[in-house]
């Protein structure tokens, strides 16, 4: 056995350092929580420039080819920043959804500026009656000869206001079992019809509500077949339930320990001696190294080539609830100065511990909530019997 | 990354769980209590090399690396082993560790003529408390004032029943039980051998609880999977399902963790002490909320003796607690990575 990334990983963690030192401070990260918005187009082409946008993607498409180990570790090093990657990430999401099951005139079309960084690419799911139940979609697409015609509403299209497209999934046939009748489009954003309604969000990231009326969209932008939109929807959530949160413990960890060696209690003493002080802080170290080992897991298996049950599952669940748990011991520990808001300047640590109690509250809710989670991890894990 | 035993590692976790699976079945592991000591098993382990395994070939023995020690301590766990597997092995590594003074007591546990444990919490007014296989060992390996010193045990110890149904003693030390025994180390370098000898014990508990978390689990879903109410299958109830989720999802942890501690003896060995702690930590959790669903799950049947669950309910408690709590152990993760208070 062997624990160790690699020295592969270990040069490209560095490598990724190197260029969130050039590329990523503090005016940023501040720029990101005060608009809401986790994209920034001048880090996106540092990011193209330096071969960053999608590593994982093979050299001659633009990436830089490496295996899900060496993914992990630049997605480790991101997280720890806070850079502003959600729509590279929903972008690069989408793309690779189209390289595995596109036409070559989308894959010509989409691919080279998705890596390019010249679009955005949103992602129109969850609609106000389905969430978890997403499969229970109701956003209408009615063929019309060579084109679409939707309406209907999507919930949470995070980044809408500023994305060139929307990957939707619509119902196309509302007369079989709800997983039998979806399609999946690429539908250009700017266009009559769309309509983009700001939704604003506890960790004080910006979301949307995206509205379409008789939008108008040719067959030629149908990602997958005709009523085989879960089997399209099923390439872009094992995508996303490979997820974990280790970093977000790590940026806690951070923000706790420089509290606890900068302040004292009434005594003077530093509160880093405090026995609960270091019981919380030995409580996230011990989730800290979990989390990282439960996400490590599942890029091993992939870099290995073994078929993948719930051990992403496992790690998405075990660290969002850990976040969210330890956040809110940080958050009890610290006491009335936690209160204290992120960037604000009276705050300690930035008020890092502030936002991340916030933060964490999201992360049992999207990409699948902790239920949909135990759901998978029950059945197809121990093969328990589907849950109600 | 290579998260996968080797071919020989698997191998020897093979071969030892042959041998759970046949010395160490439910039946006998009831048939052992309440002492806690299955002679036939013990035997039977030793046979298979569980103590030679532990110290290097200069003493005697094959050398294996602390991993291996965690994979068999793992299988140990998963049957609820009455059989002082490692106690004895860090006893063994201990000795191994003072050179000639211990040599000669080191020669004689791998003959099988004595067998010697340590006790791991320092004796409060000359009595060595709850001391893990006290209770069947010849000999105890004790902290006693600056002294770290091998003793043979005598029959003024006392054997209190306890809820893990583990062969504890409480062990007088009077100076003339003292004068019968043999000064391994004394001073800076006692307390030294005795803190690598808790790292050990950590660790491979650490591993152990794993094993009952995992057991756990299985029984949880099996039962779960058949017993029917409301006309359905309970596990098809999320209330069950979910809970069962959680546990298996803290087991794959605790496993990993374990792992990682063990690989990390040999391997990174400037952060083993800290992970046997966190794993420690965690694996003892792991396996409380297992045994403790679990058993919940099964309803009445589950508070009842004959049902198996609640041997791994008790275990899960007492190999958790007998030397430090849990809690105790998160405030050592936080020692050893920041260092302790008043260090700095």
């Amino acid at each position: 056995m062997d624990f160790r990334l690699g020295a592969a990983s270990e040069s490209i963690r560095g490598e990724m350092r190197t260029f969130l030192e050039e590329h990523m401070d503090r005016r940023l990260e501040e720029q990101v929580y005060r608009t809401g918005v986790s994209h920034d187009a001048e880090f996106t082409r540092a990011l193209v420039e330096g071969g960053w946008m999608a590593p994982g993607w093979p050299v001659e498409l633009g990436g830089q080819g490496l295996d899900p180990i060496e993914m992990l570790t630049v997605s480790e090093e991101l997280g720890l920043a806070d850079a502003p990657t959600y729509g590279i990430g929903t972008t690069i999401m989408v793309a690779t959804v189209i390289r595995a099951v596109g036409t070559e005139e989308q894959k010509a079309a989409i691919i080279p500026r998705a890596l390019a960084g010249d679009i955005v690419i949103v992602l129109g799911f969850s609609e106000p009656e389905a969430g978890s139940d997403v499969a229970a979609a109701t956003t209408r697409a009615v063929r019309d000869g060579d084109e679409w015609v939707i309406d209907g509403q999507k919930m949470f299209t995070t980044n809408a206001q500023i994305g060139d497209y929307v990957f939707l999934l619509t119902r196309t046939n509302p007369d079989v079992p709800k997983h039998k009748g979806l399609t999946m489009f690429l539908v250009p954003m700017d266009q009559p019809g769309v309509e983009v309604q700001a939704v604003y969000t506890l960790s004080g990231e910006r979301t949307n509500i995206s509205y379409y009326n008789d939008v108008r969209v040719s067959d030629a932008w149908r990602i997958g077949g005709v009523d085989e939109g879960w089997t399209t929807m099923t390439v872009a959530l094992t995508a996303e339930h490979g997820a974990g949160f280790a970093s977000s413990i790590a940026r806690l960890l951070a923000a706790t320990e420089s509290w606890a060696r900068e302040s004292t209690d009434e005594a003077g003493t530093p509160r880093i001696e405090d026995p609960d002080v270091r019981e919380a802080l030995g409580r996230t170290l011990i989730d800290l190294e979990v989390s990282r080992l439960l996400q490590r897991r599942v890029a091993w298996m992939a870099e290995s080539g073994q078929p993948l049950n719930t051990e992403g599952p496992m790690s998405k669940l075990f660290s969002s609830e850990a976040i969210k748990e330890r956040a809110q011991e940080m958050v009890e520990l610290v006491g009335p100065d936690a209160l204290r808001s992120y960037f604000d300047p009276t705050a300690p640590s930035h008020g890092v511990i502030e936002h991340l109690l916030r933060y964490s509250v999201g992360t049992t809710i999207y990409a699948g909530t902790s239920e949909i989670h135990r759901n998978m991890i029950a059945q197809r894990g121990l093969g328990l019997p589907r849950t109600r | 990354m290579d998260l996968r035993p080797s071919d020989e590692q698997q191998l020897l976790v093979d071969s030892f769980a042959a041998l759970y699976a046949k010395e160490s079945p439910p039946e006998r592991v009831r048939a052992a209590e309440p002492l806690g000591f299955d002679p036939r098993l013990w035997d039977e382990l030793v046979g298979l090399g569980a103590l030679a395994m532990a110290v290097g070939e200069e003493h005697g023995g094959w050398g294996a690396t602390a991993l291996d020690l965690a994979l068999v301590a793992q299988q140990h766990g998963r049957a609820l082993g009455a059989a002082p597997l490692i106690e004895t092995q860090v006893a063994a590594r201990l000795l191994g560790r003072t050179g000639a003074a211990g040599a000669e007591a080191l020669a004689a546990a791998l003959e099988g003529d004595r067998l010697v444990t340590v006790a791991l919490r320092p004796p409060r007014a000359d009595l060595a408390e709850l001391v893990p296989a006290g209770a069947v060992a010849t000999d105890v390996i004790v902290l006693h004032r600056d002294r770290l010193v091998v003793v043979p045990t005598s029959d003024d110890r006392t054997v209190p029943e306890n809820v893990g149904s583990m062969p504890l003693a409480d062990v007088p030390l009077p100076g003339p039980a003292l004068a019968g025994g043999v000064v391994l180390a004394e001073g800076p370098a006692a307390a030294a051998l005795l803190d690598g000898a808790l790292d050990d014990w950590l660790l491979l508990t650490a591993a152990a609880l794993t094993g009952i978390a995992d057991r756990a689990v299985e029984i949880g879903v099996d039962y779960a999977a058949e017993r029917q109410a409301f006309g359905q299958k309970i596990g098809g109830f999320q209330a069950v399902g979910h809970r069962l989720a959680d546990c298996a999802t803290r087991a794959a942890g605790a496993d990993l963790l374990a792992r990682e501690a063990a690989w990390a003896v040999g391997e990174e060995p400037h952060r083993s002490a800290e992970l046997a702690a966190m794993a420690f930590a965690f694996a003892a959790a792991a396996a409380r909320d297992a045994t403790d669903w679990s058993l919940h799950f099964h309803g009445g049947y589950g508070f009842m003796l004959e049902y198996d669950i609640q041997l791994y309910y008790r275990r899960a408690r007492a190999w958790a607690n007998v030397v430090m709590s849990p809690t105790a152990a998160v405030r050592l993760v936080a020692d050893r990575h920041y260092g302790p208070v008043g260090a700095r």
